[in-house]
């Protein structure tokens, strides 16, 4: 029987030969990710209230990425909580590595077709590795801790397919804006989202991860992309065995719940307005724009892919004055590799200010915090008012090629210019 | 037995849990919930009361205190054309009963009315008519029993220990 990727890989966890959108069933789960914010200091409680350890130690990764580098009395306080932690329930612990969405693959643990939840609204970024991977609260996370399991209402599946190929100067991050603006944020309807078509297939498993990363912006549980040829070199490249992955797609003749198709090729660099993805909008629609600061960070937009593509356009070139370029690199793998490729070097040597691999500003967090009046343009997933700090500063978001244009001009600049 | 409050579409969690009373606690949410909306809502409602809305009832963000404020206020149920994601998720597990409508038409403001959980129906009294809703599915209705999935895994996990 035809069936979609999640309805397969949700049927697989449930025990059942199939499942329908709109049933409720028990899935067990294959892996839980949490993080130093939502982790153990709001789950231990509730474990320890109801009196029990966790189901399988093997089975939980622990990420610090929020409060690293612990350069507050309260994050410091926390990390210590965190550690402590994972000691004495030895769980896998990343510690100070980077954001737990880019951290989990690199560790060879994420594999497609496992049924995952992170303690993590962007944890649908799992889906890029065709995981049904969702974000659950900390109520939620203990329950999965304590039992092993999760009770979930199989979704439709909304294919969101881009034909075509992506022009010189445009990238993942612009398909997804696109989508932002178009569908809306609850255009997902919390159901499956699935990228399909050419234009997906040629991506890179970063730039795949932008996109379903930010399936949490369009109001989807998941953000799903078939494993394929790609996904497999990448899985080798970490050390994890590569399962068989033919049956893991959405089948011809299944049912879905609608079908956008849009062409990859006509798509300029996307910008989006204080203060919502869904204020995305054509790049030179943004009009003469002046930044002040241009932030590269974030699980969306500092991954190597987003280093490297934003080093490509600095490199031999000046910051505009009165710009100031931070660099936060989303994992320490990906800056040992860009800081072996030249890439780091690029940035330092235009005086950017190079950052811990963590959530920093994006959360809220660190002494980069953004002063009321100050526009940024920035290359992660959301900018609601006051979330990278001041409620008086303006956030619009970009690809990580776009913020370096703007970076070069001061204003926010389609890359394309300056290619 | 309850009244019914009838609202429209789109209710989210910023009218069911205004921000700016986030920091004080369950009772200060729980005095605002729906205030944009519905100025006497948290003073006017007792406890067996059911709600029942249009499309998309708990919209916008995860928090959980939309749902944790609604349960607060004693509300039996929240009735609606469709549910957020999210906002169902939490309501099941914080143990308020949500259930989708087919349709509305037909039930007005002020209506008493009763839900009956096991059959998935809501009936209205002085109308003598019973409205057919999606019945919750069996493992759901058992987290709601219990009264959340705290309380839930609490007794499944005496249980599974038990001798
Ligand atoms: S970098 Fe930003 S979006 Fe990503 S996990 Fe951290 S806070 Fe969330």
């Amino acid at each position: 029987m035809s069936a979609t990727l999640a309805e397969k890989i949700i049927a697989r966890a449930a025990g059942r030969a199939s499942v329908h959108p709109g049933e409720v069933v028990t899935a067990a789960v294959d892996l839980a990710m949490i993080h130093d914010s939502g982790g153990p200091r709001r789950v231990e409680p509730i474990l320890k209230d109801l009196g029990v350890g966790l189901w399988d130690s093997e089975r939980v990764v622990l990420i610090s990425d929020h409060f690293v580098p612990g350069d507050t009395e309260e994050g410091a306080a926390i990390l210590q909580l965190t550690r402590a932690w994972a000691r004495e329930k030895g769980v896998r612990f990343h510690d100070g590595e980077g954001i737990c969405h880019v951290v989990l693959p690199e560790s060879g643990q994420l594999r497609p077709g496992q049924f995952v939840v992170g303690g993590d609204s962007h944890s649908p970024t799992g889906g890029a590795f065709g995981a049904f991977m969702f974000g659950i609260g900390a109520t939620e996370m203990a329950g999965v801790l304590a039992t092993g399991e999760i009770w979930v209402k199989v979704p439709e599946t909304i294919l969101i397919e881009w034909q075509g190929q992506l022009g010189a100067g445009v990238m993942a991050k612009d398909i997804v804006l696109a989508l932002c603006g178009r569908l809306g944020m609850d255009g997902g309807r919390y159901q499956a989202i699935e990228y399909t078509g050419a234009a997906i297939a040629a991506l890179g498993m970063q730039e795949r991860m932008t996109l379903a990363n930010m399936a949490a912006e369009l109001g989807g549980q998941v953000g799903l992309i078939a494993p394929d040829a790609t996904t497999a070199a990448f899985l080798r490249s970490v050390g994890a065995t590569v399962p068989d992955l033919s049956d893991l797609r959405t089948d011809a003749d299944a049912q879905v719940a609608e079908h956008h198709r849009f062409d990859a090729s006509s798509l300029p660099p996307q910008v989006a307005a204080p203060h919502s993805p869904a204020n995305a909008m054509d790049v030179d629609a943004a009009g003469p724009t002046r930044v002040d600061i241009a932030y590269i960070g974030a699980c969306t937009g500092a991954k190597y892919t987003d280093l490297a593509a934003a080093a490509s356009l600095l490199r031999g070139r000046r910051l505009a004055p009165d710009v100031e370029l931070l660099v936060a690199p989303s994992s320490k793998r990906d800056q040992d590799r860009a800081a072996e490729e030249g890439i780091m070097a690029v940035f330092e040597e235009m005086g950017a200010k190079i950052l811990p691999n963590a959530c920093g500003i994006c959360a809220g967090y660190g002494t980069h915090r953004l002063d009321a009046g100050v526009t940024c343009i920035s290359s992660t997933a959301r900018n609601f008012r006051g979330r990278m700090g001041d409620k008086e500063s303006m956030v619009w978001l970009g690809s990580p090629l776009t913020v370096a244009a703007s970076a070069l001009r001061g204003r926010i600049t389609d890359p394309r210019e300056v290619l | 037995m309850g009244r019914i409050f009838l609202l429209g579409d789109d209710i989210d969690t910023d009218q069911l849990a205004p921000g700016q009373y986030m920091r004080g606690g369950i009772e200060a949410i729980a005095a605002h919930c729906l205030e944009a909306t519905r100025p006497d809502f948290a003073t006017a409602v007792r406890a067996g009361d059911i709600l029942v809305a249009g499309k998309n009832f708990g919209a916008g963000s995860s928090r959980e205190q939309a749902a944790e404020a609604l349960r607060h206020l004693g509300l039996s149920a929240v009735v609606a054309l469709s549910f957020a994601g999210i906002f169902y998720r939490n309501a099941v597990n914080l143990g308020l009963p949500v259930l989708v409508a087919p349709s509305i038409d037909g039930i007005a403001e002020g209506d008493a009315a009763e839900i009956d959980l096991s059959r998935g129906t809501l009936t209205l009294k002085d109308k003598a008519r019973t409205v057919a809703l999606e019945p919750m599915p069996e493992n759901l209705r058992a987290i709601i029993a219990d009264g959340g999935l705290v309380p839930h895994l609490k007794r499944r996990l005496a249980r599974e220990t038990a001798p």
